[in-house]
């Protein structure tokens, strides 16, 4: 979970010895930690990853310039809290992070602090720069966040090491999520992360950003917006030693400009528009040395097109075409600064393409001349070799040598490749590349030179666990190995998004990427306690319980060194309750299933957030009938609670085979305890909508109906039992369907069996029942919210101050859809106030009436919404105020508000639970309201109790990352600017016009859940307490109890002081006893 | 200072590619809104450094762009169409007010902006927390007090108010007369009571 350099940043000189000495006040032998420049005294314990609550007391040169003990209260002054790595972030000084690490609560430190791990050469305020501190600490307590914070960054792109002259050796990486993170190649740990959005590079209106970062920290340097008025393919090339007015330069191709951008600031020195002949530029070529760049590309398909321009001036000092007839197909590959390759358009040809001092000259070859049995299907794979290329062709790759004269030779021939590597230069010269095999579970990674295809430098073989795929990229780097010999190391992207490094045919480090990119999560309970229930491999062997005890002993002992100390601590984390792999009474301990893009399902443990199995879905790979597999949702498939208990949870993986709603779905059932694919099936129908039914089997197998895009719709489990379940309730099942492409919402019901041409008992035709259909020019669907199926409603009535019962309107059959005007579906800033409208309405979804619409005037999206119990509360941009808004919808029940018949309700008599059918013209009344609210919000979702007796908050997702737990109560559509004395007893908050952002409210609290992307709630079996996952780019759970936590008892609680108590109560029992005995004693002899 | 910048082009590789797949529309011409964030200096509350601005987002209009702060706490959007915008910035620690800017084709160069929170007119766009957030509760040091607060502490107090203030509360020659009357009914007092069990047995 510690992913961030500062943990690492000790290790090395640092070297705690006097390990037991504790104590307040007790400054022991103090070390030296030479490197990083701190005086350690005293010693021992703090794990990484937590909280810390600190006393300082910060002193220069004898003169306390700052104390967290001056102030009111018994300790004196307010502690300082901050997070263990706070420092990398910048919000906390260096040398306090690393000092309080490895202190014990209540123990204290005199940390001499230099500049560097202080204030460093700036100096601030009174402080001078360069200035050495000393800071007495004593340590307060520290807090554990169970699952806390987890950091992925998602599937890696592009690789670059950086191992030359650094102290720390790092691979930079850039990811489909956006990020770009500095690694550390020995453990693989994140040193800078920051997050670059792709679409601030290509939105900005034709421009392309140019941003320079600086390493160690991730602190942009500059930035430099390049604008154009064409979109192109991006280029960037960087000469390596070419300077333009004493600046280093590096040329940039975008939006049909080239552009050259001094590196130091970001400066555009010169621009040239080569794009208004509409020539696609593909490459740019800088011959070393010369005063010319070279702009390569293509016009059309068929014309080979070379710029050259001057570096200093970027004035165009040439430009030469030359056609050729038979067409291109593909992109060119360049074999040096003045060779291209490319397919010819029918996909049989090379052509050699040579520039030079204006001639162009081209050469073709057959590829069936080069190789024999060549039978179609070859494609050039981009590797960067200097003077050959590599074409792979159905079950081989060939390399290619070009010659000087444009004639291809054939170099080398190789079975099969999986992946190959671009072009590593070496420091005497040569080139290497690497290939990348599969065997039978494992891989074999060839270093091979370009100069000798048929010699390999290095052959390691690797066991590969099944579950992380194919191998889809690799990147290597070289070392200089003791003997002065070259030594590889590889970094390897599996299909499952998840990143290796190989090193010597040993996997140094492993990071599941995956799971930055979260589809769908779902929770599933452990199993129950008993004897000889094993879930995966979590039981220790025997040898390692006694290394665990022999760990301990060495500690007791004081023997042990910091390595063991860790490692103790390691061993009691897992073996305290909360890494269980059973249930536990409150309900806390849950597997967590979650489905990513690659299509994995991972099961992470809601304790300490490890994953407990992982598992590839061959479904969901990529197959020759199965193009672009695709995991859409997960569903409860089956959840034994009552009977067949002895029957393992499972969970439904839905996927489809392509992008559009009618491509073939894929379905498999996934058993959540083990991790084993129980049953699946590849290419069914088409899948439009998943309907989970409210009814299940005798296997407690839950029913599920999935809509294709043809309309029918296809019952399962596949089995007689569920199909007569089905046929009993098949007048109730009803479903909708918006369809926001043409404005329609429809309700739809289940008719007979379908008629095709194969029968199938289990699909039924559908018939439409209702429509609404929103008028087109005023409207657009913006955003649907239904209630959660499985949440529980306790209370269905409210019973105001003055005495008034109202009744809740709660259905499951409830929708809040919102419409925009079409004008205003884009950004904020595009439309006037004037021009747009938010109208959102709450439909029955089984009748299609509409119980309620509301326009709010000025007001656009993005809407995000949340439907829970008979309220829904949405988010949207008011422009006229231009602020963002949230409201609140209440629904109640008129019918049964009239009915008062509150003596019968109170005596039990009232019949609540007679059957209300949707059928009935429900007669409701809504309340609402609306507040400002300050953040953008991303996603919103509220919290779920198992009784439903809890206050609810509703959880916001805030454009900061960060999640919001807003009270309720905020948004009660009844609060007044004056509530009454009554009111203000029935808990009414007197109205504001903003909602209020408590920053102790933030579920995160100082962390940030980069790239957030959906929050997941659970109940807990403790009625007060609601599991949170929040997912993006990075993982976070915690616990949240909304009433605080009423029914359990508090962490500080002390038993000694309850049991101090009760002496006492006893104590004091036989002194009144002996006292009144005296007494009696005393009247009777009177 | 060479290998510092090596890295540089290095990790501009990397942040280019990205931008391949990226279609972008041209023939916009906008407007650039130039601003700073500026954090107080020292914090008054907390032990830090000015936040670390590499941490710091500048968000346009919801996430329509996001910008990053330079060494010097600038930012900058191009290419900005004329309208009225929205700027937030987010920053761990920090809570501030998404700002109103209004680019207008008229008079460009000119800002218009405003805080939303509180309709500050800023004259110059520059942008400051309105206040820190304190993340965590602050745990309450230990008191005697919050021991009597305890339920423990509770039921010793009303132990004691039994045993030594109510026979005060009663008048002394009621308890007499009351005592008496229980003496002859042979009421059985907590020792009688005891006793009795006892004997039972």
């Amino acid at each position: 979970m510690g992913c961030r350099c500062s943990s690492s940043y000790l290790e090395g000189p640092v070297q705690n010895t006097s390990l037991q000495n504790e104590g307040r006040r007790a400054l022991m032998g103090c070390l030296l930690a030479a490197a990083a420049g701190i005086f350690f005294c005293e010693a021992a314990t703090a794990v990484s990853t937590s909280r810390r609550a600190v006393h300082y007391v910060a002193k220069w040169k004898g003169i306390t310039f700052m104390t967290s003990r001056q102030g009111l209260g018994v300790g004196g002054g307010t502690p300082y809290g901050f997070d263990v790595g706070d420092s990398e972030r910048g919000t906390v000084l260096k040398g306090l992070d690393l000092g309080v690490e490895g202190m014990r609560v209540g123990g204290q430190r005199l940390l001499i602090v230099p500049p560097e791990l202080a204030y460093g050469n700036k100096g601030v305020q009174e402080i001078p720069p360069n200035a050495t501190i000393e800071l007495d600490v004593e340590l307060l307590a520290i807090k554990q966040n169970p699952f806390g914070h987890q950091q992925y960054i998602g599937k890696v792109k592009h690789a670059v090491f950086h191992t030359q002259k650094a102290a720390r050796k790092r691979v930079v990486v850039s990811t489909e999520e956006n990020v770009v993170a500095s690694l550390d190649l020995r453990h693989g740990e994140i040193c800078g992360y920051c997050h670059i959005f792709a679409d601030v590079i290509t939105l900005s209106s034709g421009g392309s950003v140019l941003r320079a970062w600086n390493l160690p920290d991730g602190q942009m340097v500059w930035e430099s917006t390049l604008l154009g008025s064409k979109a192109s393919k991006p280029l960037l090339l960087i000469p390596t030693n070419l300077k333009v007015n004493r600046d280093n330069v590096l040329f940039v191709y975008g939006n049909g400009f080239i552009h050259a951008v001094a590196t130091i600031d970001g400066e555009v020195i010169w621009k040239k528009e080569l794009a208004s002949e509409g020539v696609d530029v593909q490459q740019l070529i800088y011959p070393d040395g010369s005063d010319t760049l070279y702009a390569v590309g293509l016009l059309g398909l068929s014309q080979f097109d070379v710029y050259q321009l001057d570096v200093k001036s970027g004035e165009l000092l040439r430009h030469y075409n030359m056609l050729f007839p038979a067409g291109f197909s593909g992109d060119l590959s360049f074999v040096s600064d003045d060779t291209a390759v490319a397919m010819d358009s029918t996909g049989t040809a090379l052509v050699a393409m040579h520039f030079q001092d204006g001639q162009i000259s081209f050469h073709q070859t057959d590829v069936s001349q080069l190789i024999q049995d060549f039978s179609g299907g070859a494609v050039i794979l981009p590797s960067k070799i200097a003077g050959s290329f590599i074409l792979k062709l159905d079950s081989s790759v060939v390399f290619i040598k070009v010659r000087n004269d444009g004639k291809l030779e054939v170099v080398g021939r190789l079975g099969h490749a999986d992946a190959v590597s671009d072009a590593l230069s070496l420091s005497d010269g040569q080139q290497a590349f690497s290939l990348i095999q599969h065997g039978d579970g494992k891989i074999i990674l060839t270093v091979k030179l370009s100069n000798d295809w048929t010699s390999n430098v290095i052959e390691e073989t690797t066991q590969m666990d099944h579950q992380r795929g194919l191998v889809h990229k690799v990147f290597i780097n070289s070392y200089v190995r003791t003997d002065r010999s070259n030594g590889f190391r590889a970094l390897i992207v599996m299909e499952d998004h998840s990143l290796l490094l190989l090193q010597q045919g040993e996997i140094v480090w492993t990071r599941e990427d995956g799971l930055a990119s979260i589809m769908d999560v779902k929770a599933s309970e452990l199993p129950v306690e008993k004897d000889g229930v094993s879930v995966a491999k979590v039981e220790h062997n025997l040898f390692e319980w006694l290394k665990g005890h022999l760990l301990k002993l060495k500690g007791t002992l004081m023997i042990a060194t910091p390595d063991d100390v860790a490692a103790i601590q390691k061993m009691r984390l897992q073996s305290s309750e909360k890494s269980k792999m059973t249930r536990d009474r409150n309900g806390f301990r849950k597997l967590l299933i979650v489905l990513t893009r690659a299509g994995k399902l991972f099961a992470l443990h809601t304790g300490d957030g490890r994953i407990v199995w992982s598992l590839l879905l061959n479904t969901l790979r990529k197959s020759e009938t199965c193009e672009n597999p695709r995991g859409i949702s997960l569903h409860q498939w089956q959840d034994p609670h009552h009977h067949a208990l002895d029957e393992n949870p499972s969970v439904l993986v839905v996927g489809r085979c392509g992008h559009t709603s009618d491509s073939a779905g894929v379905l498999s059932i996934v058993d959540t305890y083990t991790g084993e694919e129980r049953n699946h099936m590849g290419s069914v129908h088409s899948i439009a909508h998943i309907i989970p039914l409210p009814f299940s089997d005798s296997m407690e197998q839950r029913l599920h109906l999935l809509v294709d895009a043809n309309g029918h719709a296809h019952l399962y489990p596949r089995s007689a039992e569920a199909l007569g379940i089905f046929q009993r309730e098949l007048g109730n099942i009803y479903w909708y369907s918006a369809e926001t492409d043409k404005n329609i919402l429809r309700g739809h019901g289940v008719r007979k069996n379908c008629v095709l041409e194969v029968s199938d008992e289990f699909c039924f035709d559908t018939r439409d029942l209702w429509s609404i259909v929103f008028p087109s020019e005023s409207e657009k669907i913006a955003a649907t919210a239904t209630r959660s199926l499985n949440e529980v409603v306790h209370t269905q009535a409210k019973v105001t101050a003055d005495q008034e019962v109202m009744y809740k309107f709660i259905s499951k059959n409830l929708l809040f859809l919102a419409t925009v005007a079409p004008k205003a579906v884009g950004p904020i800033g595009s439309v006037t106030p004037d021009e747009s409208s938010l109208v959102v309405y709450v439909i029955d979804t089984v009748t299609g009436r509409i119980l309620h619409r509301m326009t709010h005037h000025g007001s656009q999206g993005p809407v995000q919404a949340v439907f829970s119990e008979n309220w829904v509360v949405y988010h949207y941009f008011n422009l006229r105020a231009h602020r963002y808004e949230m409201s609140v919808i209440e629904i109640y029940d008129q019918a049964r508000a009239d009915n008062k018949e509150i003596l019968k309700l109170v005596l039990g008599t009232h019949n609540l639970t007679s059957p209300i059918t949707a059928y009935s013209r429900p007669e409701v009344f809504t309340k609402s309201q609306s507040y400002f609210f300050t953040h953008s919000v991303k996603t919103m979702a509220v919290t779920s109790t198992a009784k439903g007796i809890t206050s609810k908050q509703v959880l916001l997702g805030t454009i900061g990352d960060q999640v919001l737990a807003l009270d309720k109560r905020f948004l009660d559509p009844r609060r007044t600017i004056n509530p009454t004395p009554a009111e203000k007893e029935e808990g009414i908050i007197p109205l504001t016009d903003s909602l209020p952002i408590i920053p102790q409210s933030y579920a995160t609290h100082a962390l940030k859940v980069e790239g957030l992307r959906g929050i997941a709630t659970v109940p807990s079996k403790l009625e007060s307490t609601t599991l949170v996952f929040a997912y993006g780019v990075d993982l976070f759970f915690t616990h949240l109890a909304p009433s605080r936590t009423y029914d359990s008892l508090t962490e500080d609680f002390s038993y000694a002081l309850l049991l101090l108590t009760i002496v006492a109560l006893v104590a004091a029992i036989f002194v009144t006893w002996v006292w009144s005995e005296k007494k009696d004693l005393q009247e009777k002899w009177r | 200072m060479a290998t510092y910048y090596v890295l540089i082009y290095l990790s501009l590789i990397l942040l280019l590619l990205p931008s391949a797949l990226g279609i972008s529309n041209g023939n916009v011409e906008g407007y650039s809104i130039n601003g700073k964030v500026r954090f107080p200096g020292f914090s008054a509350t907390g032990f830090g450094l000015p936040a670390k601005i590499s941490n710091v987002k500048v968000i346009l209009n919801g996430g329509q762009k996001v910008t990053f702060l330079r060494p010097d706490g600038y930012f900058s959007f191009h290419n900005v169409p004329a309208g009225t915008h929205l700027i937030e910035v987010a920053a761990i620690g920090y809570f501030f007010s998404p700002v109103r800017v209004d680019v207008s084709a008229r008079n460009p160069g000119k800002v218009q902006a405003a805080l939303t929170e509180n309709r500050r007119v800023l004259t110059e766009l520059v942008l400051e927390p309105l206040r820190e957030e304190q993340y965590y509760e602050i745990r309450e040091p230990f008191s005697p007090m919050s021991l009597l607060k305890s339920p423990m502490g509770l039921m010793i107090g009303f132990m004691a108010i039994v045993m030594f203030l109510m026979p005060k509360l009663v008048d002394a020659e009621e308890l007499k007369r009351a005592q008496e009357e229980m003496g002859n009914q042979g009421v059985p007092s907590i020792a009688n009571f005891l006793a009795g069990a006892q004997r039972t047995n």
